[in-house]
C-alpha cells in the first residue's frame, strides 16, 4: 500500500499484567478505504480502533496515523484526535446540550470557529444525517437511532479523515438499527476512510472493502467480503460465521 | 366519566384504611394530651409561669458580640434578634467559605498529580472522622492559647493577630467614599459590558478573550478612579494597642474566628466528597467522547464534567449547608453568643423552658426550610430536559 | 484446515519493564509543567512540616507523667504524659477508680459483640439472643447492685464506655422507630402519612443540641408528678429520636428503589401488605442502604460528643473535666485533644472502611 493512512506495526497492548488484549498486530488502512472489524467479544476489537485515536495506549509496536506517530506526547495526540472522529456504542451526547451545542462544542473551542459558521457547518451535517429538525431538542428527548445520528453528525463536523464506529448499532432497538446503518452506507459512498467494529454483516458486505476478523487479540484472517463470507480461510472464522449468520 | 361507586363497604380497603388512621389518631391525642396535662400540672406546681409575655420585659443580661448594639436593659426579644444575626453571621460566611475550601478539594482529588491527590485525600478523611465539637473546641483553644496574648500581639501594619481575636482598620466615613462607590457601580457596568462583548467577539470570530481577570482589573480600576476623584480620603479607624486591648478598628473575636474556621473546614470535608461523588457519577463515556472532539482535560472539566456533574451534586449540598447552619448551635460550648446560646442564658433566668425552646426550634426551622426551598428552585433550575 | 501464514498467537506477559518507579514518577508527579511546580511547591512545604511534626510528636516528647519534664520541653516537645496521668479518667470518666474493671470488662465485651456481628459468620438468628445478652451483661457489670458488684449510680458512667453505650443503644432502639415512620411515609392513608412527614422533617430541621435540651430540660415536665427519669435516659431518648428521623429517610430510600413489578408480582401470588413488606420489600431495601445505615452509625458515634454540653461525661466531656480542673496540666490540653480524636478517627475510620466492604459486597450480589 503506498500511502497508508493508519499503520499498526507488532502493536502490542496488555490491560494489567496478565490479560494479552492485543498481539503483534500488523495492519494498514489504506485513505478512502472502509474497514468492517469482526469477532467474538474479548477478541480486542474495540481495543483495537480505541488505539487509533489513543482513548486506548499501546505498550509495544508502531502505531502511525496519517503520518503522525502516536506516543506520550499530549500534542501530538490533540493533533490526531483532530483528524479521528469516533461513533460510540452508547451515543454519550452531552445531554445538558442541545444537539446543536453538541455538534458545534468542538468547532469553536477546539477548531476556533466563529460561532455562526460553526453552526452553519453543524447544519449542514444535521443534513447529511436527516435530523436538521432536531436542533434545537435534548439529546434525551430523542429516540436512539436520532441520537446516533446526531452522534455521527457530531463526529463529521471536526471534518475528519478517518471515522471511527465502535459497534454503533449494539445498543439500538432493532427497527433503529435500519436508519443508522442507512447513514453509514451514504457515508461509505463519499470517500471517507471508515473502520468500522459491528455485527452487521448486511453492512459489511454492502459497503466494506475489507473484512478483518480478530480472535483472541489477533487478526485471523481479512478479506474482501465477498472471499471471507463464502470462503473463510481458518477453523475460527468458519465457526464465528456460523454462529452469527445461521438465524 | 367513571360511573361513582354507589355502596360503601365495611370490608373494604378504603374502611379498613380509615379505621387504622382513627386509631391512630385516637393514640397520638391520647399521648399529647397526657404529656399536655402533665407539663400544665407540673407547671403549675413548681411555680413556673407560661406565655411568651417575657419577651418584651428587659433581658439582664449583656451579649459578647453582636452586629448591633446591645445592652443589658433591652428587651428578651432584641436579645434574640441578636443571637439570630450571630446565627446567620457565622452561617452565611461558612458556607461560602466551605463550598470554595470543598469544591477546591474534591476537584482535587482528580488532579494529575498524585501528591495533590494524596494531600486531599488525607484532608477528606482527617475532618470527617472528628467529632464537629472536637474540632471547635480545638480550634478555639489554638486561637486563645497559641495565639500571643494581647500585649504582644503579633502586627503586620495596621492588622492584629492575638488571643483578642483578628483587628482590622474600618474605614472612616467621608463623602469622598462616595465616588469610590460610585466607581464600584460604574465598574461592574463597565464589567458586564465587557463581559458581553468579550462573548459576542469570540462568537464572531472564535477568538476566546478573558472573562474573568480583565473585568476583575476593570472594577477595581473604576473604584480606584472613584476614590481618587472623592479627594482620595485615607482617612481609617484604625486599632490601636491600648492598656489591656485593642482599641478601634473592627474585630473579629476568638469565638466566631474558632467556630467559623471549625465549621468551615469540618463541612468542606463533606462537600469535597460530595462533589467527588458527583464528578464520579459522570459516565465515564462523557470524558470519552470530550477527549475524541479534542477537548482538553480543562475544557473537559468545564463544559462537560461539571454542568454534568453539578445535577449531582446539589440536593446533598444543600444538605451540607443545612448541617453546617444546624452544627452552629454547637457555639454555646465555646462562648460565641448565638441564638442556642441566648435562649440558653433566657431560659435560665426566666424558667420558660418550653418556649425558648419553641423559639429556638422555630428559629431554625425556618432557616431549613429557606435554604432547602432556594436550593430547590436552583436544582429544579438546572435539571437536564428529557422526554 | 487452516490456511499457511495463520499460527495461533499465545498469551505473553507484559514486558516487566513498563516503566517502573520511574515511570510512576514521571506521570504522576512531573507530567507537565504545572504539576511538576506544584509537586515542588508541595513537596518542599512537606518536607520542611514533617520531620518538625515528626520531632515535636515523637523525637523530642515526653512520655512519662512528669511534670517538670513535661514543662521543660514545652515547644520543643510534645507532653504525652498528661495522657499517662490522666488516661483512667479520660477513658473511664468519674467511674471510681477501684471499680474500672467493670467498664473496662463491659466495654470490651460490647465491642467484641459490635464486631462479631459485623462478620458473616454470626449473621444467624441467635444474634438477636447474643446482643440481649451481652447488653444485659454490659448494665449488671456498669451498675452493679448486686451481690458482689457494687452500685454506681448512671451520672457516673463516662468516658468512652458511655461513648459506645449511648451510640449503640440509640441506633438499635431507633431501627424499629425508623422502620416504621419510614414505612408510614409511603403509606397510602393521609393521616400517617401527614404524621410521619411531619415527625421527620421537624427534627431533620433542628439541631441534635435543641433536642438534647429538651430531654434535660422538657422531661421532667412531661411526666407525672414524683417519676423521676435517669438522666441518661432523657438523653438517649432525644438522640434516639433523633437518629430514627435521619434512618427513616435512609430506609426510604431503600425502599423507593423497589421496582414496582416486585410488588405487582406479590400482589398476584395472594401475599398481604405486611407479608410483602417483610418477606420482598425489606429485605431487599435494608441490603441496599446498609452503607448508609453504617454512615448513620458514625454520625450517631460523633455526635454523642454533644451530650457533653447537657452534663454527661462521654469521651470529650470527661477530656475537659480531667483537665480543666487540674492546673498543673493544663497547659497541655492540645495533646489530650490529639489523643481522644485519634480515638474517634480510629473508630470511625474502620467503620467507614467496614462500610465501603459492604457496598462492595452488595454490589456483587446484584452484578450477573
Amino acid at each position: 500500500m503506498s500511502d497508508p493512512i493508519v499503520v499498526f506495526d507488532k502493536v502490542n497492548k496488555w490491560y494489567g499484567n496478565d490479560f494479552h488484549v492485543l498481539r503483534d498486530i500488523d495492519l494498514q488502512v489504506g485513505r478512502g478505504e472502509r474497514i468492517v472489524v469482526c469477532g467474538p467479544s474479548g477478541s480486542g476489537k474495540s481495543t483495537l480502533i480505541r488505539c487509533i485515536n489513543r482513548l486506548e495506549e499501546h505498550q509495544q509496536g508502531r502505531l502511525v496515523v496519517d503520518g503522525v506517530e502516536l506516543g506520550d506526547d499530549v500534542r501530538v495526540v490533540d493533533e490526531v484526535r483532530k483528524k479521528v472522529g469516533m461513533v460510540f456504542q452508547q451515543f454519550n451526547l452531552f445531554p445538558h446540550l442541545t444537539v446543536l451545542e453538541n455538534l458545534t462544542l468542538s468547532p469553536i473551542w477546539v477548531g476556533k470557529l466563529p460561532r455562526k459558521q460553526a453552526e452553519e457547518k453543524a447544519m449542514q451535517q444535521l443534513e447529511r444525517v436527516r435530523i436538521a429538525e432536531q436542533a434545537a431538542k435534548y439529546p434525551l428527548q430523542l429516540s436512539g437511532g436520532q441520537q446516533q445520528r446526531v452522534a455521527i453528525a457530531r463526529a463529521l463536523c471536526l471534518t475528519p479523515k478517518i471515522m471511527l464506529f465502535d459497534e454503533p448499532t449494539s445498543a439500538l432497538d432493532p427497527e433503529m438499527i435500519k436508519e443508522v446503518l442507512d447513514v453509514m452506507i451514504e457515508l461509505a459512498g463519499q470517500g471517507i476512510t471508515m473502520v468500522c467494529v459491528t455485527h452487521e454483516m448486511g453492512f459489511a458486505k454492502a459497503v466494506a472493502d475489507r473484512v478483518i476478523f480478530m480472535d483472541e487479540g489477533q487478526i485471523v484472517e481479512q478479506n474482501n467480503p465477498h472471499d471471507f463470507f463464502s470462503h473463510p480461510q481458518t477453523d475460527r472464522s468458519r465457526d464465528f460465521l456460523a454462529k452469527i449468520l445461521g438465524h | 366519566m367513571p360511573p361513582k361507586k354507589s355502596s360503601w363497604s365495611w370490608r373494604s380497603r378504603a374502611a379498613r384504611g380509615l379505621a387504622y388512621q382513627v386509631v391512630a389518631i385516637a393514640v397520638i391525642a391520647m399521648i399529647v394530651w397526657f404529656l399536655a396535662s402533665n407539663t400544665l400540672h407540673n407547671m403549675r406546681v413548681r411555680g413556673i409561669q407560661s406565655g411568651f409575655d417575657f419577651l418584651s420585659q428587659p433581658a439582664g443580661f449583656s451579649i459578647g458580640e453582636s452586629l448591633f448594639p446591645f445592652d443589658s436593659a433591652e428587651s428578651y426579644w432584641r436579645a434574640f434578634l441578636v443571637g439570630v444575626s450571630n446565627t446567620l453571621r457565622v452561617a452565611v460566611a461558612g458556607i461560602f467559605l466551605s463550598t470554595i475550601l470543598g469544591t477546591l478539594v474534591g476537584v482535587g482529588r482528580f488532579s494529575r498529580n498524585a501528591l495533590v491527590r494524596g494531600l486531599c485525600y488525607g484532608y477528606v478523611e482527617c475532618f470527617r472522622n472528628i467529632p464537629v465539637l472536637l474540632h471547635l473546641l480545638m480550634w478555639y483553644l489554638v486561637l486563645t492559647d497559641l495565639l500571643p496574648a494581647i500585649q504582644d500581639a503579633w502586627h503586620v501594619g495596621p492588622f492584629f493577630l492575638s488571643k483578642g481575636g483578628v483587628n482590622f482598620p474600618v474605614p472612616v466615613w467621608h463623602p469622598g467614599l462616595a465616588w469610590a462607590i460610585g466607581g464600584l457601580f460604574a465598574g461592574a457596568a463597565a464589567a458586564g459590558l465587557y463581559r458581553a462583548w468579550a462573548r459576542r467577539r469570540f462568537e464572531e470570530t472564535g477568538i476566546a478573550r478573558s472573562v474573568f481577570w480583565v473585568p476583575v482589573l476593570l472594577v477595581l480600576a473604576c473604584v480606584a478612579l472613584g476614590w481618587l476623584a472623592g479627594g482620595a480620603p485615607s482617612l481609617v479607624d484604625s486599632p490601636e494597642k491600648g492598656e489591656f486591648a485593642v482599641e478601634n478598628g473592627g474585630a473579629l473575636t476568638p469565638e466566631f474566628l474558632a467556630l467559623l474556621l471549625g465549621l468551615s473546614t469540618y463541612t468542606a470535608a463533606f462537600i469535597a466528597e460530595v462533589v467527588r461523588s458527583g464528578i464520579a457519577s459522570v459516565p465515564a463515556g462523557q470524558g470519552e467522547a470530550a477527549a475524541a472532539l479534542g477537548l482538553d482535560r480543562g475544557l473537559e472539566m468545564r463544559l462537560v464534567m461539571m454542568p454534568q456533574a453539578l445535577r449531582v451534586i446539589i440536593p446533598p449540598l444543600t444538605n451540607q449547608y443545612l448541617n453546617l447552619t444546624k452544627n452552629s448551635s454547637l457555639a454555646v460550648a465555646i462562648g460565641y453568643p448565638d441564638i442556642v446560646s441566648i435562649a440558653n442564658t433566657a431560659m435560665n433566668q426566666t424558667g420558660r423552658a418550653v418556649e425558648c425552646i419553641a423559639i429556638l426550634m422555630a428559629v431554625y426551622l425556618t432557616i431549613s426550610l429557606l435554604t432547602s426551598a432556594l436550593m430547590n428552585w436552583y436544582n429544579a433550575r438546572v435539571a437536564i430536559k428529557e422526554r | 484446515m487452516n490456511r499457511a501464514g495463520y499460527q495461533p498467537i499465545a498469551p505473553r506477559p507484559a514486558p516487566a519493564d513498563t516503566g517502573g518507579p520511574w515511570a510512576w514518577l514521571r506521570a504522576n508527579l512531573f507530567a507537565d509543567w504545572k504539576t511538576a511546580t506544584s509537586t515542588l511547591v508541595l513537596g518542599g512545604l512537606l518536607l520542611w512540616f514533617v520531620p518538625r511534626l515528626f520531632d515535636w510528636a515523637v523525637l523530642g516528647a515526653v512520655w512519662s507523667a512528669d511534670l517538670k519534664a513535661c514543662r521543660a520541653a514545652e515547644g520543643a516537645g510534645a507532653c504525652w504524659g498528661v495522657i499517662t496521668e490522666k488516661y483512667r479518667i479520660i477513658i473511664f470518666g468519674r467511674y471510681p477508680f477501684e471499680q474500672q474493671w467493670r467498664p473496662l470488662v463491659a466495654t470490651v465485651l460490647m465491642l467484641a459483640m459490635l464486631i462479631a456481628s459485623c462478620t458473616r459468620a454470626f449473621w444467624r438468628p441467635w444474634l438477636a439472643v447474643l446482643w440481649v445478652a451481652v447488653l444485659a451483661v454490659f448494665f449488671v457489670l456498669m451498675y452493679g447492685n448486686t451481690p458482689g458488684l457494687a452500685r454506681v449510680e448512671t451520672d457516673r458512667w463516662g468516658g468512652l464506655p458511655l461513648t459506645i453505650l449511648l451510640a449503640t443503644l440509640s441506633i438499635v432502639m431507633a431501627f424499629p422507630i425508623a422502620l416504621v415512620v419510614a414505612l408510614g411515609r409511603r403509606s397510602d392513608l393521609p393521616a400517617i402519612r401527614a404524621f410521619c412527614t411531619l415527625y421527620v422533617e421537624l427534627i431533620r430541621g433542628v439541631p441534635l443540641i435543641s433536642l438534647l435540651f429538651m430531654a434535660s430540660f422538657m422531661f421532667p415536665l412531661f411526666m407525672p408528678q414524683g417519676l423521676t427519669i435517669d438522666v441518661l435516659i432523657r438523653v438517649l431518648v432525644g438522640i434516639t429520636l433523633f437518629t430514627a428521623a435521619y434512618l427513616a429517610e435512609v430506609i426510604r430510600g431503600g425502599l423507593q428503589a423497589i421496582p414496582k413489578g416486585q410488588l405487582e408480582a406479590a400482589a398476584t401470588l395472594g401475599l398481604s401488605y405486611w407479608q410483602t413488606q417483610r418477606k420482598i420489600v425489606l429485605p431487599q431495601a435494608l441490603a441496599m442502604v446498609v452503607p448508609s445505615i453504617m454512615n448513620s452509625f458514625i454520625s450517631v458515634f460523633k455526635d454523642t460528643s454533644l451530650v457533653s454540653i447537657v452534663s454527661l461525661y462521654e469521651l470529650t466531656g470527661a477530656l475537659d473535666m480531667a483537665i480543666n480542673a487540674d492546673a498543673d496540666w493544663k497547659p497541655f490540653k492540645l495533646q489530650g485533644y490529639v489523643f481522644i480524636a485519634a480515638i474517634y478517627f480510629i473508630f470511625c475510620f474502620s467503620m467507614s472502611r467496614y462500610s465501603r466492604w459492604v457496598e462492595r459486597q452488595v454490589n456483587k450480589s446484584r452484578m450477573r
